[in-house]
């Protein structure tokens, strides 16, 4: 999971953590003693449709403003290490 | 304040520096905030007086010293969720809340210390260190806008916002025995502020009165095309609808939320809750116990359902557009050392067992099933304020608890979220009114619920609470 979660965990967090989230999952077994069978899902509180708005332009971030708070900037784009390569 | 800084009668300038001088008393110790502006906030004062000089209506909030929870955008200034990963991050634009207590005239004297990424009860969570419980500074200040309900508390500041996915404001506030108000979904914009679980999260006021809560909520409510899921509706009237009582009003307790169906609720809260319930009735209001039956899974549910969203939206901490980077060879070893280094355990915790709820073979066991328990805890609602206008519960099932008590096993922790969940996961107004003490002298919050869209009738019971509440010894 912590590898999906592009997160790298010691041994000792390792245990740590898989302890904690065991206990969280069996809590959430609670669930388990519900009927659940013909009762559809919720994702979100409000009835949302889709809307548009006119066409008008509005205010936008400035480029530099936004590019000065990125870690690393060449030729007005983020830069990255190499996609591809050496995994350590 | 407001009124006598419109009137002239008092400069928004000594209003400012009154609330400084406190801040500079106690700050050290109590630790509310990530940043104090006081320079920027002395000069935002002069400017509020220089206007009422010239003539002109600064609004509603002139000279009103605000703190910010430090999860909303400030454009100019650094905004950190107390996160290591955003640390030195500044934002290029406001939040609109932001810019709505500019335009009433309010002053930012600081921006207030916050679980990390709003993920937590206590505030013990935060990167840059514990907030501590004003009225005892061995207990914490709830969480996890720990820092604006203790600013509020301290008198460092009249006002203060925070955010609530499941009790962030009205748990802080119980603990802190100040007003706490989670506002219906969509009532209040979210524009610029970060975001934990977006199906769930809510800005809202603290205020150290009913009144105070109604007028700061009136300035923040109301549509902004910048929110996607803003409500297009004018804001409720809240302020001229405080003297109107309850008489007339049905109430009903959630049972398996009180005492007398969830174990784990204090003698002492349930105590409170009873003559809460008594002041109802004897200003007019038919009070009774009533069962709603899936409010008590709400927290199972919660605990699928927050960490998926939280895992989907704190992916974007990559270390490429803003914040931390940690350098390594390849991109990929660079996001996992960047997220491993910047995030604290709680975050992690929450953002693995999002992982997990939403992957492929348990989606369905986990994520699937707690969006089904939110229906029917959406239905149990309705079918009681069918019956009812208002619902009461404890805010917190317990007063303020020491420091370090909870922080080893977070299933205890979360267990103090219990009450105010329900409203968060039916997109739900509650809020959370100061009624007395607990055996520890400290503060016990009384919870007050309404269906989506029903601040005026809540804050009309909250009025009645505040005004029957027993008398707290001074502090």
């Amino acid at each position: 999971m912590a590898e999906l979660a592009r997160l790298s965990l010691t041994d000792d967090e390792l245990e740590a953590f898989t302890v904690q989230l065991a206990d969280i999952l069996d809590h959430a077994a609670d669930l388990d003693a519900l009927d659940l069978a013909d009762v559809a899902p919720t994702a979100h509180p409000l009835p949302l449709v889709n809307v548009f708005r006119a066409d008008v332009i509005g205010p936008t971030s400035d480029r530099d403003e936004v590019l000065a708070a990125a870690p690393e900037v060449e030729d007005a784009q983020f830069k990255v290490p190499p996609v591809l390569g050496e995994s350590r | 304040m407001a009124e006598a800084v419109r009137s002239g009668a008092r400069s928004a300038r000594s209003v400012v520096d009154e609330h400084l001088d406190v801040i500079a008393a106690r700050e050290p110790e109590i630790h509310a905030f990530n940043v104090v502006l006081a320079d920027e906030a002395r000069f935002a004062a002069d400017e509020i007086d220089r206007r009422v000089a010239a003539g002109e209506d600064p609004g509603p909030l002139a000279g009103v010293p605000v703190a910010l929870k430090d999860n909303m955008c400030t454009r100019g200034i650094p905004t950190t969720c107390s996160s290591r990963i955003l640390e030195g991050w500044i934002p290029p634009y406001d939040a609109t809340v932001v810019e709505r207590l500019a335009a009433a005239g309010a002053v930012l004297v600081g921006k207030t210390n916050l679980d990390e990424f709003a993920m937590g009860s206590s505030t013990e969570n935060s990167a840059f260190g514990v907030t501590r419980n004003p009225l005892d500074t061995t207990k914490v200040p709830g969480g996890s806008s720990g820092g604006s309900a203790a600013a509020v508390a301290a008198g460092f500041v009249p006002l203060s916002l925070g955010s609530d996915t499941g009790g962030s404001i009205r748990q802080p506030a119980a603990l802190c025995g100040v007003v706490g108000v989670k506002p219906t979904y969509g009532a209040v914009s979210r524009y610029g502020l970060v975001a934990f679980a977006s199906s769930l999260d809510q800005i809202g006021p603290f205020a150290r009165t009913v009144s105070d809560a109604a007028l700061l909520l009136e300035v923040i409510s109301g549509h902004d095309p910048l929110d996607s899921t803003s409500i297009p509706a004018a804001p409720a009237d809240l302020t001229s609808v405080l003297d109107r009582g309850v008489e007339g009003m049905r109430i009903g307790i959630i049972e398996e939320l009180s005492g007398d169906g969830l174990e784990g609720i204090a003698g002492d809260v349930q105590a409170r809750l009873g003559e809460a319930a008594a002041a109802l009735e004897a200003a007019g209001a038919t009070v009774e116990t009533t069962s709603v039956p899936s409010t008590v899974y709400g927290l199972s549910a919660y605990y699928v359902l927050a960490p998926a969203e939280a895992s989907s939206n704190l992916a974007r901490y990559d270390g490429v557009r803003f914040g931390l980077r940690v350098d390594a060879p390849t991109s990929g070893d660079m996001h996992t050392a960047t997220r491993t280094a910047g995030f604290g355990d709680e975050v992690k915790r929450r953002i693995m067992l999002g992982t997990y709820a939403l992957s492929a073979g348990y989606y369905d066991a986990y994520y699937g099933k707690s969006q089904k328990v939110r229906t029917l805890i959406v239905e149990d609602f309705a079918r009681a304020y069918g019956r009812y206008d208002l619902l009461l519960s404890p805010t917190s099932p317990t007063t303020a608890f020491s420091i370090g008590e909870k922080t080893a096993d977070p299933m205890t922790m979360y267990l103090t979220d219990v009450c105010t969940i329900p409203s968060n996961l039916a997109g739900h107004p509650s809020m959370s009114v100061p009624f007395g003490v607990g055996d520890d002298s400290m503060p016990v919050g009384v919870q007050v619920l309404a269906p989506a869209m029903g601040e005026p009738a809540m804050f009309r019971a909250a009025a009645v609470l505040e005004a029957a509440a027993p008398p707290r010894a001074a502090s």
